[in-house]
């Protein structure tokens, strides 16, 4: 596997993968992030994918750029363009439409879609965890059903609530928490994404898929007093 | 301890939450890291313990117990019960007395470490305030009057006397009271030059946006705060756009915006972005760019990724010496 390196200053290396966002790309930056995880190799602190490229951030006490480049490089030439290392499929419950998700009615007018169109195509197939950014635990998800690109809103909401499920131009997402955003939001997930107290469910190359549940689930799941997880 | 009064923005802060960025934690911590890790040298602790940064202005504090302190970072004036503390000393406060710190002389960005560091509960293994996703420091948000913070206990392997020996003997070496960093003149102006390493991206510059950035002088705007310094001065030109696919930033990255002015990454940055970051401020830098104050100038300079490696080593060292003066007095 071809790599590009350049210094992100004196304590980051950036592995370049590609320029476009695709399942391969995504699943070369996995399959790197997971085999320089593995090596433990000295000084490096963390990792961080994104959609073609792996941060890879270094203590230059510990180890420096040249050094860590060799090992880089060494890394990925034991991987072939072929070697995707298999993420996790993580199922997320969400409730669609109503006061869960108000946009529903105007992506379903969009797409010339009924609703219930729209969340068969939006929960049957799993979408790719690209990267993790924005907020703790928001997830740049791939694999958007081209019938389902909605531009995003004209005016971005002051909030949106923790939980919700949307879509902005061609990516979906949930957002873990409350926050501002110009996302059409079709659902909601009763789960509790965003604590810092416990892991993450996921993290980047594994696999959300989302679920339909009734509103009485998604009560029943919300009400949960420790809060609900996958 | 209790706060008096808090100044403008005065928050709990340590080295950062380290090993969080994949699951889009920004890292946070002191902006200015050395002078973190003086003040808590100083009064014995770890370098990484969690103190107070204060913004602009210092606050007020009272002790409800005997405590041992340091002021370090942003040139400070203060009283203890109304007697004057000087910079880079250990000060010993009685229960019971008042340290009031005013407005910075010179500076931005002043630190209190106390001995025994700010003992408020770790998140994510580290005390730093996190002021966008509300974790960390006290209930992860800037402190204000009345807030109480519990002091952790006392470290051991140093003494007052080794202490105020050790700052005794910066008193007689000042040049080590922050990283070595580059300065240029201009008329009667010093300049810091700030040091980076081009790049990731700056193949995404024309030759003479490279240029321009790294010959113009930059204004601090007055929107800079702890995610980044927002600066205004020579447009930088981009070959196609400033966009990139988002990916990961560090303290201390230069973002060029769609505007072709620059944005240089502080603690509290994102952990990703999607313009373009024509170069990286090396680490001990960061320090200078963190005083530096809206209105002040400042300048980039490139370096080649291994001199700036050597000078992150300097920097270390220059530390670790001053470690070894407050055991071995």
């Amino acid at each position: 596997m071809h790599i590009d390196l350049h210094p992100a200053g004196t304590a980051a290396a950036l592995a370049v993968l590609g320029t476009e966002i695709s399942e391969t790309i995504g699943a070369r930056v996995s399959a790197l992030n997971h085999a320089v995880c593995a090596a433990h190799l000295v000084g490096v602190i963390e990792t961080v994918p994104a959609f073609a490229s792996l941060l890879v951030r270094y203590d230059p006490l510990l180890t420096d750029y040249d050094a860590l480049c060799a090992q880089l490089r060494r890394l990925a030439s034991g991987l072939n363009d072929e070697a995707a290392a298999q993420g996790r499929t993580v199922e997320i419950p969400v409730c669609y439409g109503g006061p869960y998700g108000e946009d529903l009615p105007f992506v379903a007018s969009h797409a010339g879609l009924s609703e219930e169109e729209v969340i068969r195509l939006h929960s049957e197939r799993p979408y790719r965890i690209y990267m993790l950014g924005f907020l703790p635990g928001f997830p740049y998800l791939g694999g958007l059903n081209e019938r389902l690109f909605t531009p995003r809103l004209q005016a971005p909401r002051t909030r949106s609530p923790g939980g919700a499920v949307g879509s902005g131009g061609q990516q979906a997402g949930s957002c873990p928490r409350e926050s501002p955003g110009g996302w059409q939001l079709i659902g909601r997930t009763p789960l509790r994404l965003f604590d810092p107290d416990r892991p993450l469910p996921y993290a980047a190359g594994d696999f959300i898929r989302f679920v339909p549940i009734s509103e009485r689930e998604f009560c029943a799941l919300e009400a949960k007093k420790e809060g609900a997880r996958p | 301890m209790k706060i008096l009064v808090p100044g403008p923005l005065t928050t709990v802060q340590d080295m950062g939450r380290r090993a969080h960025a994949a699951k889009g934690y920004p890292e946070c911590g002191a902006c200015d890291k050395y002078a973190l890790a003086l003040g808590n040298l100083l009064c014995g602790n770890e370098e990484g313990q969690a103190a107070l940064e204060m913004t602009l202005s210092g606050a007020t504090v009272a002790f409800e117990k005997p405590a041992l302190f340091v002021l370090s970072g942003a040139q400070a004036n203060a009283t203890l019960d109304d007697r004057p503390v000087p910079m880079h000393e250990p000060v010993r406060a009685c229960a019971g007395s008042t340290l009031q710190i005013g407005p910075f002389a010179e500076g931005l960005r002043g630190y209190l470490c106390v001995r025994g560091g700010i003992a408020v509960p770790p998140v994510l293994g580290n005390r730093s305030t996190d002021l966008k996703c509300h974790i960390g420091g006290l209930q992860g948000r800037a402190l204000r009057s009345g807030d109480v913070l519990p002091i952790g206990p006392e470290p051991s392997g140093t003494t007052a006397e080794s202490l105020r020996h050790a700052a005794g003997i910066l008193r007689e070496k000042p040049w080590l009271l922050r990283p070595r960093t580059a300065h240029a003149y201009l008329e009667n102006q010093v300049i810091p030059l700030l040091r980076a390493v081009p790049g990731p991206q700056q193949d995404a510059f024309t030759e003479e946006g490279m240029r321009a950035f790294f010959s113009g002088l930059y204004g601090v705007t007055p929107d800079s705060n702890r995610m980044g310094i927002k600066l205004s001065g020579p447009s930088v030109q981009t070959i196609d756009g400033s966009d990139i696919l988002s990916d990961g930033i560090v303290e201390g990255s230069v973002q060029i915006s769609a505007n072709g002015q620059p944005i240089l990454m502080l603690a509290d940055h994102q952990t990703t972005g999607g313009y373009a970051k024509i170069a990286t401020v090396i680490t001990p830098d960061l320090s200078a760019a963190a005083q530096l104050r809206p209105g002040q100038t400042a300048a980039f300079r490139a370096i080649d990724v291994r001199e700036g490696v050597r000078l992150c080593r300097e920097t270390a060292q220059q530390l670790r010496y001053i470690k070894e003066l407050t055991i071995h007095a």
